[in-house]
């Protein structure tokens, strides 16, 4: 027989993670839909903020990190504002994604480049302290295999000057290196 | 009136024109910009998205570092008055984690700075009465839509700069500089930038949205005070015009280099050559340059 108890009980734990990361209570949630109603989102998304509360709220919360919606989620935080139960929903959104991440979910296809895109970011800012938004570009081609994307775009910014040749380095790129690395301790290794 | 300066990686590089006519702008209103030595990037979405911990280290170097300057920090771009905004909310709610950032960046943090965005600063520090003062060529005639974007305005309670729904702020600043405000509804609609090289399909929709009702109310141009909002409505407009098969030229513009304008501000060092959609043929046909 199918333990059920014990699946919700996990579930449950999670859903406490995930209330503790995001700083909020799920289970003040009464499925208004007001989140997914006002996400400028939604439309594309597979499954919206609403039924990602409904999911936690049950304890099938792990359902939702295998969603596109978690990537899809461009932070704006209009649901959070918006929620007449307070529930800082673009903050669970946040916290799935993170843990998608720590516990090496699949991301699916769609939005994998996402995931690159956060990669090369934080890469970039790790070895020079500042963002190189040229690099930030090329390296995003590199990894799509997308190399005339935007080009039409990327000439005349190059041309007015608004995409520097080089990064920047800042001086202090070893206390940014230092920051990276307790960062990681403190998170598990996981990043 | 002196400030601690965080321009950001975006202002500069992409948003080049923002710091010029920040810098311009603060100069002519009296605003003295100390830029916070050797700062570092806030982290943008990348970090926080990622890892909470790496999403406040970031901001809080920075934070740090200003509190030694021992002054307020002004930051213009959105993205990063956001990100340091943040930072220094959660550090201020909880104490440990205050302790464990400062171990992270091994530097004292006491929460003692502000943040402010240019806005607030022109607002709140100079005020629109010396705006009003100070005007050469009012931005008579000219219609143009404040767009504020999420990172500004939301949530409540992380940035406080104004309301999430219906921010009036930059409405206000650009009246008195002699604007024409037109009031409309997707002043604080995601236009979906964190999604423009991962996700442009999706991101050029969103664009679309917000330039059709500001071109709707008649808007001649949109005025702005985040570059991801600029690069993105400027940038992707042609695909979204062409998705919804119109033609927008609306020019996307920061607030400062229309109030550099109207503050009698040479156009040339107002970066006005340096957007997609050209702004200056309507600048021209107001008179204004």
């Amino acid at each position: 027989m199918l333990n059920l108890q014990a699946t919700i009980g996990a579930g449950r734990e999670f859903t406490d993670e995930i209330n503790h990361e995001a700083g909020t209570d799920i289970n003040r949630c009464y499925q208004c839909g007001t989140c997914s109603g006002g996400c400028p989102l939604f439309y594309a998304m597979d499954i919206g903020p609403r039924q990602v509360m409904r999911l936690l709220q049950t304890g099938l919360g792990e359902e939702a990190l295998r969603a596109r919606s978690i990537w899809i989620c461009a932070t704006c935080d209009t649901c959070t504002v918006r929620c007449p139960r307070e529930i800082n929903v673009a903050g669970v959104m946040e916290a799935l994604r993170i843990q998608a991440r720590r516990r090496g979910y699949r991301i699916p296809a769609a939005v994998r480049k996402v995931r690159i895109l956060t990669d090369l970011f934080l890469g970039s800012v790790r070895r020079s302290g500042r963002i190189f938004e040229l690099g930030l570009v090329q390296g995003m081609k590199m990894r799509t295999g997308e190399l005339l994307k935007d080009v039409g775009m990327g000439i005349p910014m190059l041309l007015k000057g608004k995409l520097s040749l080089r990064p920047h380095r800042i001086r202090g790129r070893a206390e940014i290196e230092r920051i990276y690395r307790k960062v990681q301790e403190m998170e598990g290794g996981s990043r | 009136m002196k400030l601690a300066y965080y321009p950001g990686c975006s202002l500069c590089g992409t948003a080049r024109e923002y710091n010029i006519s920040t810098i311009k702008v603060s100069e002519k209103l009296g605003i003295e910009l100390e830029e916070i030595p050797d700062w570092s990037c806030c982290g943008a979405t990348s970090a926080h998205t990622s890892s909470p911990l790496l999403g406040v280290a970031l901001p809080a170097r920075n934070l740090a570092i200003a509190e030694e300057m021992g002054l307020d920090v002004a930051a213009p771009c959105a993205a990063c008055y956001h990100n340091l905004s943040a930072a220094r909310v959660k550090m201020d709610r909880d104490h440990l984690l205050r302790k464990r950032i400062e171990e992270i960046i091994d530097r004292k943090y006491r929460g003692k700075v502000k943040v402010l965005p240019l806005a607030e600063v022109i607002l709140s520090r100079v005020g629109l009465d010396a705006v009003r003062d100070s005007l050469v060529h009012p931005l008579a005639g000219l219609k143009m839509a404040a767009y504020y974007g999420c990172l500004m305005v939301r949530p409540k309670g992380i940035v406080d700069f104004d309301d999430p729904e219906n921010p009036t702020k930059l409405d206000q600043i650009m009246e008195a500089a002699g604007g024409e405000m037109v009031d409309w509804s997707h002043k604080t609609e995601c236009c979906g930038a964190s999604l423009s090289l991962t996700g442009t399909e999706l991101c050029v929709d969103l664009v679309g949205r917000i330039l059709e009702r500001a071109a709707e109310e008649g808007a001649e141009c949109i005025v702005t005070a985040c570059p991801f909002c600029q690069a993105n409505l400027d940038m992707r407009q042609a695909e979204a015009a062409t998705k919804l098969k119109t033609d927008f030229r609306l020019p996307v513009l920061y607030f400062t280099q229309l109030l550099g304008i109207a503050l009698g501000l040479p156009a040339g060092e107002l970066g006005l050559d340096s957007h997609v959609v050209d702004p200056r043929p309507l600048l021209r046909e107001k008179g204004l340059i």
